[in-house]
């Protein structure tokens, strides 16, 4: 007979020796650097192409975002139809995103369709024509979608603890708004597109089955030319300036039965040394299932269905952002734990065995993370877009394999005291 | 072509292994033949809230997260209609872990009073979260009791009403897992950085002396065929109006099931898909519309769902996706389109399999429906649809007398 009260024995995680795959890096003819990780396992590859054409860079709100969006929806050539049509045919997906920093294109397929798409994705790339039509859609459409939004508490309370933290004038807080894009124009969304999305400021992250002749295919549609022609993006100061008042409620919806809170403070970015150690007490504290705030409020309390804390990793200035969706009556109760679970955090050290428990929970997540070429290229991209190297990520393992309870406390003692916090609530 | 090998323990454990070194990682897989269609009418979403207990403690380990955590794993389970699902990942050295710590709980439950309690708050935060406190939030609430009138579809997994998780018992916890949370009822799948000697001896080790338990007979009721459309209104305080409309589909298992599939993705798949592309883009009425299906076991719902652009009058939105439905029965779909929507299919397979979960969560829901192999032969099944498939399929599906719609206005 075993016996089922003794666990097995573990490796410790902190043994596992993380090694970040390396990435190669290859140039196009016109300058382009083109990042790639390879594997072979699989019949499919991904393929990124990212600009600086994040909300940082725009000069009216929205610009941005809409710019990114409208590019696919048709050429000087083809309609939005005959592109997606082409997309959808060789079942492949090509998503595009806008973020702070920068705008991407992402073209997922399997790699015996790539050279039909790289076509398709060049006359995106090169030669969106912003219609008119396209851009009254998708303005309708997106005010149609944000009026959906505006009712729920959880979106309400993300656009508030946001222009709390920056203030609605700087990129990091200012938020979507009917105004915003109703004054949306195409001429302005072309000038954003010509200047951003140009050669020399194009950086592409390949990953996946690549086909032999990956770097020539590339080179014939993306490197022979000076596409959109060189231009000088410059990034400007933009001041931070944040809510005076620090405590918020605000009635959304009057027969709401949950409140959406959030509990947030500025927090310095990552390029500041205490950056990788508050990643550990973060997690401890609310950034895994078993953290402080889980256990309390939801695995004690049942106050809410899930609860954590997060970090936000912008490039400025970061945040530490704790939300929950709690039952409406139990909404200030949730916030009278959370500042429990920050004092506690300051007066006692973590036990050695939590903080064992959460060094091997972080490195099993990492280790997992790191699993397939597609994971492994996002690890590499985020460290290039950030100007930084490979030793920023063993760095940033050493410091979740050495950390210790004295430090995370002094570290809790310096972030989180309660005074400093916004706290809101949306019912 | 998946790889893996398949075997069963004495006590009915169907267990799949399959190796994969090109990962430092290992799953585990459990997936228990219960959803909430197996529920009392009374006592609704009781397989949720149960899979919410799984997580309260085992007969001899009174923790399940913490020594998974410390041996670098996570997990997470779901619950559908029709099956209940647990799942660890973790370094592939510390694989016995997920073993002990599964197989405890499928030997026991703790059955603690204070675990139940707490998790019946939770689970009625989830309900509020997900179906109260969003907007068209209750709208399948009212589409499962419209379209079925008998088979238990008729309530969601979170369960019918709030008062029916409420009201769960500590006796109710334990007829629960007796009856259907044994190995015979169970699908083990191992996955990643394992070999397969090294499987059978963990499995026998940990899953051997559990007790087999008994098959429980299914009877579930058979919902009759639909022979009038149904149609309901509502007003809620919602910024828009919408419309839904459901038509009963085969259930996963059925050959005709691939068409139909197909025939969704050809009205919502993709942005080029023929309601995206004529209502949306071109006639302007909705300012999105999408078409899915949930591939439920038994026959289940073809969803088209899509909110109005603001001033249009609902008898137009549904007149102009009346007229698409109509073409898709009366006309044959063009050798392109079916192309399209095929190749769709095999890339989507091909991303789903990139992930090791996803691989071992397959091979089990597979092995669920009859056999782990159906997971190597589903493309084949799809490339074998020809446009007279869709076009027989179509008529069958789309007759108004098999339609339930919900016009959901805004009450502003």
């Amino acid at each position: 007979m075993i016996n089922r009260k003794i666990a097995p024995e573990i490796k410790d995680a902190v043994d596992f020796d993380i090694t970040l795959k390396p990435c190669e890096k290859f140039t196009l003819d016109n300058g382009i650097p083109v990042y790639v990780v390879k594997s072979d396992e699989q019949d499919t590859l991904q393929l990124e192409m990212v600009f600086p054409g994040g909300s940082w860079f725009e000069t009216e709100n929205l610009v941005a975002s809409a710019a990114n969006f409208l590019m696919k929806n048709g050429s000087s050539k083809h309609s939005a139809l005959e592109i997606n049509e082409s997309i959808d045919y060789h079942g492949a997906y090509l998503n595009r995103n806008s973020h702070h920093e920068t705008a991407t294109y992402t073209l997922h397929c399997l790699t015996k369709h790539l050279t039909q798409l790289l076509p398709v994705l060049q006359e995106v790339i090169l030669d969106p024509s912003f219609s008119e039509e396209e851009l009254a859609t998708f303005q309708q459409n997106m005010k149609q979608r944000l009026a959906v939004n505006l009712q729920k508490c959880d979106f309400v309370a993300n656009r508030h603890i946001d222009k709390y933290l920056f203030g609605e004038l700087h990129p990091y807080g200012r938020v979507s708004s009917m105004e915003a894009y109703d004054a949306l124009q195409t001429q302005t969304l072309h000038a954003f597109y010509k200047q951003h999305y140009t050669y020399n400021n194009c950086k592409i992250f390949v990953a996946g089955n690549l086909p032999a002749n990956m770097v020539p295919l590339l080179n014939q549609y993306f490197g022979t030319t000076k596409w959109n022609g060189e231009t000088t993006i410059i990034r400007p100061q933009i001041p931070i300036l944040p809510a005076e008042e620090k405590k918020f409620r605000i009635f959304n919806d009057e027969n709401g039965v949950q409140g959406a809170v959030r509990v947030a403070r500025h927090f310095p970015n990552r390029y500041h040394p205490d950056f990788p150690k508050m990643l550990v007490l973060n997690t401890i504290f609310g950034g895994y299932f078993g953290s402080r705030l889980m256990s309390n409020i939801r695995e004690e309390k049942g106050y809410t269905y899930g609860i954590s804390s997060q970090i936000y990793n912008f490039r400025q200035s970061s945040a530490i952002n704790i939300h929950t969706e709690a039952g409406r009556d139990v909404c200030e109760a949730t916030i009278k734990e959370i500042y429990k679970e920050l004092h506690t955090l300051q007066q006692e050290e973590v036990p050695e065995e939590e903080l064992h428990l959460v060094r091997n929970f972080m490195i099993g997540s990492i280790l997992g993370d790191l699993d397939g070429a597609f994971q492994i290229i996002q690890r590499w991209k985020n460290l290039i877009l950030n100007d930084l190297d490979e030793n920023y990520f063993y760095n940033n393992i050493h410091t979740i394999k050495t950390i210790t309870a004295a430090e995370l406390q002094q570290l809790a003692q310096q972030y989180f005291t309660p005074e400093d916090f916004y706290e809101l609530v949306v019912i | 072509m998946i790889h893996y090998n398949k075997f069963t323990l004495a006590n009915g454990l169907r267990v799949i292994v399959h190796e994969d070194h090109t990962t430092p990682m290992a799953v585990l897989n459990v997936m228990y033949d219960v959803g909430a269609r197996d529920e009392d009418p009374n006592k609704t979403g009781f397989a949720h809230l149960f899979e919410h207990l799984m997580f309260g403690g085992s007969i001899n380990i009174p923790d399940y997260d913490e020594p998974l955590q410390v041996a670098g794993g996570e997990n997470n389970a779901f619950t559908t209609s029709d099956l209940t699902n647990y799942y660890i990942t973790l370094p592939a050295e510390n694989i016995e872990t997920a073993f002990w710590l599964e197989s405890d709980r499928m030997l026991s439950l703790a059955f603690d009073e204070k675990s139940l309690d707490v998790q019946r708050k939770v689970v009625s935060e989830e309900f509020k979260e997900h179906y109260i406190n969003k907007p068209y939030g209750d709208v399948w609430h009212k589409m499962r009791d419209l379209a079925y009138s008998t088979h238990p579809y008729k309530w969601m997994t979170i369960g019918k009403e709030l008062s029916h998780i409420e009201d769960a018992r500590l006796e109710d916890v334990k007829a629960f897992f007796f009856k259907y949370y044994r190995p015979v009822n169970a699908i083990l799948v191992v996955g990643g950085h394992v070999t397969l000697e090294q499987v059978k001896t963990l499995t026998e080790k940990w899953f051997g002396d559990i007790p087999s338990g008994e098959k429980f007979p299914r009877k579930l009721p058979v919902e009759p065929k639909q022979t009038a459309a149904h149609k309901l209104e509502v007003k809620a305080n919602v910024p828009l109006d919408a419309l839904y409309k459901c038509y009963h589909m085969p259930g996963r298992v059925e050959k005709q099931y691939y068409a139909v599939d197909l025939i969704s993705d050809i009205l919502g798949g993709g942005a080029s898909s023929r309601l995206n592309q004529v209502l949306v883009k071109e006639k302007k009425l909705f300012s999105n519309i999408d078409c899915y299906h949930f591939g439920t076991l038994d026959a289940g719902l073809l969803t088209i769902e899509g909110k109005l652009v603001k001033g249009v009058k609902m008898k137009d939105a549904e007149k102009a996706v009346q007229i698409e439905i109509d073409k898709i029965q009366q006309e044959i779909i063009p050798e392109r389109e079916l192309q399209k929507v095929k190749n769709r299919v095999e890339s989507m397979l091909a991303f789903e399999d990139m992930e090791l979960l996803n691989r071992a969560n397959n091979l089990a829901f597979y092995e669920l429906m009859g056999d782990a192999e159906l997971m190597n032969k589903e493309f084949s099944n799809y490339e074998a649809i020809t446009t007279e498939d869709l076009h027989r399929e179509a008529q069958e599906l789309f007759d108004e007398k098999n339609s339930n719609t919900i016009y959901y206005y805004a009450d502003k």
